[in-house]
């Protein structure tokens, strides 16, 4: 056995890298240690929205939604998609300074975005309380479900000719391919690392660590809410680097259920739930939507988000290892931005010229990697 | 003996049973989008597959006492 493509992992991002590079021919296999999409893809929100902490950042989230919006036919009615769209909640009158500015910087970049008043934005959302002065809607924003879009990806790749291996650990990686933790030995033109925060256990200097988040989901309430609500103030969160912060996030499912976020925590590598940040999370949702006390929790959960330096994804090739492309590092937008990175990946392997500029998202613009 | 309406019929259970003893046999709390029952599957307030709706709030039947003239609703 020979094939052109290893991929390791099978979370969004390897699914849809096996899927992409299948699609243009490459010979792939992938090798997920447990089941598709159960890693940090099961636990999230699923929430494809356009990003705008960096230019680099919304030109990857574009790309990704693109990719969803046409693979979504294909993939078939258990993606969930649904085209709610984000609205924006300022929580005051501070906030409410910054929507201006925003709508305008999404729509110099050529994002459609509307700017909502109080009363516009009571009427999209008649649960927001009261006090809140009003907004912005970005309705080409929308929701998945993502331990889905890994398998249907999967799938599609395996329609297309790829070899989906499931339960096969990769132990390390070898000149020219790598090693299963049975010890077998696979050859390949070349290994695509898509393990998300496990990629560090294969190649110990990469610059990712974990950010867990809280999820927690309520009973069946249909028609409560129309769009993926998320704070303003989220981006902040976000992109904070030290303490643990709570951002108000809630999500209608196609089935009714409401998904609630989320919390921001380093340091913190028990999947455990902390009963103080729910509770956090859920005093701080209660703010912005009050009728949510009428409403019950069923399930809480966490996750880990794979987090650099930078915020960027690393998505290329790795210095010193021929042969061998990362594609990890996606914090909270890798649902997002999972096939934007299959395109650059794809264009990589063969060698084509990519979609959208590669050079952002290289992991030689970290020292550490630059060199062997 | 308290009685309790389920759906609009009345089913009698022991003193001191909680609502889950209301549910049948095999109980049935709700059911999933398809149509399938669900029901209690840890008898103690871990699995949430035991919710029925009492005055217009979600409870958990292994938690909730029955009282006498409670009306249960299934969803
Ligand atoms: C609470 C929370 C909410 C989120 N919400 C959103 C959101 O709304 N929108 C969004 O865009 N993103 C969101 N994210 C981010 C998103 O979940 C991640 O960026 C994304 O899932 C990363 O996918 P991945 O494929 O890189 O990693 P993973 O899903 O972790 O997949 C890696 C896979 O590799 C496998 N693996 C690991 N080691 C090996 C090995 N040695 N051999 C073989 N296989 C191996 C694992 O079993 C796993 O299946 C959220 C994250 C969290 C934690
Ligand atoms: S039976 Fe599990 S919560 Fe009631």
């Amino acid at each position: 056995m020979n094939p052109d493509v290893l991929i390791v992992g099978g979370g969004v991002v390897g699914a849809a890298c096996a899927q992409a590079l299948a699609t243009e021919g490459c010979r792939v296999t992938l090798l997920e240690a447990e089941g598709l999409g159960g890693g940090a893809t099961a636990a999230a929100m699923g929430h494809l929205v356009a990003l705008d902490g960096s230019d680099a950042e919304l030109a990857l989230c574009r790309l990704g939604q693109a990719r969803w919006n046409a693979l979504a036919p294909d993939l078939g009615a258990a993606l969930e998609l649904d085209p709610c769209g984000t609205l924006w909640v300022a929580a005051d009158e501070e906030e409410m300074a910054l929507v201006k500015p925003r709508c305008e910087a999404y729509r110099a970049a050529g994002i459609e975005a509307e700017l909502l008043d109080a009363r516009a934005l009571h009427e999209a959302e008649p649960h927001l309380a009261p006090h809140l002065p009003g907004g912005m809607r970005v309705p080409g924003d929308s929701v998945i479900y993502p331990p889905a879009g890994a398998r249907l990806l999967a799938e599609a790749a395996q329609r297309a000719g790829a070899r989906i291996l499931t339960g096969i650990r990769v132990a390390s990686l070898e000149p020219h391919g790598l090693r299963l933790a049975d010890g077998t030995a696979l050859s390949a033109g070349c290994v695509v690392l898509a393990a998300g925060s496990a990629s560090k256990a294969l190649i110990p200097r990469l610059p990712l660590v974990r950010r867990k988040g809280h999820l927690a989901i309520t009973e069946r309430r249909p028609g409560f809410l129309h769009h993926q609500l998320v704070e303003l103030g989220y981006l902040k969160s976000a992109h904070g680097s030290d303490t643990d912060s709570v951002a108000f996030n809630l999500q209608p499912r196609p089935n009714g259920q409401l998904l609630l976020g989320s919390s921001r925590q380093f340091g913190d590598e028990a999947p455990d739930i902390r009963t103080t940040l729910l509770r956090r999370m859920i005093e701080q949702a209660l703010s912005y939507v009050p009728d949510l006390a009428q409403v019950s929790v069923v399930r809480a959960w966490t996750g880990f988000r794979p987090i650099t330096p930078d915020h960027r994804p690393l998505i290329g090739p790795l210095p010193g290892h021929p042969g061998v492309l990362l594609a990890c590092g996606h914090e909270g937008l890798g649902i997002t931005t999972a096939p934007a990175t299959a395109e650059l990946i794809a264009a990589e392997v063969l060698g084509r010229k990519p979609a959208i500029d590669p050079a952002p998202y290289l992991p030689s613009r970290f020292p550490e990697l630059a060199h062997a | 003996m308290p009685r309790v309406i389920v759906d609009g019929r009345p089913v009698d259970v022991a003193e001191g049973a909680l609502l889950v003893a209301a549910l049948g046999l095999p109980p049935v709390a709700c059911r999933s989008l398809s149509g399938e029952p669900r029901g209690p599957l840890c008898g103690m307030g871990q699995c949430f597959e035991c919710r029925v709706q009492l005055e217009g709030r979600e409870v958990l039947a292994c938690l909730t006492p029955a009282r006498e003239g409670m009306e249960v609703r299934r969803g």
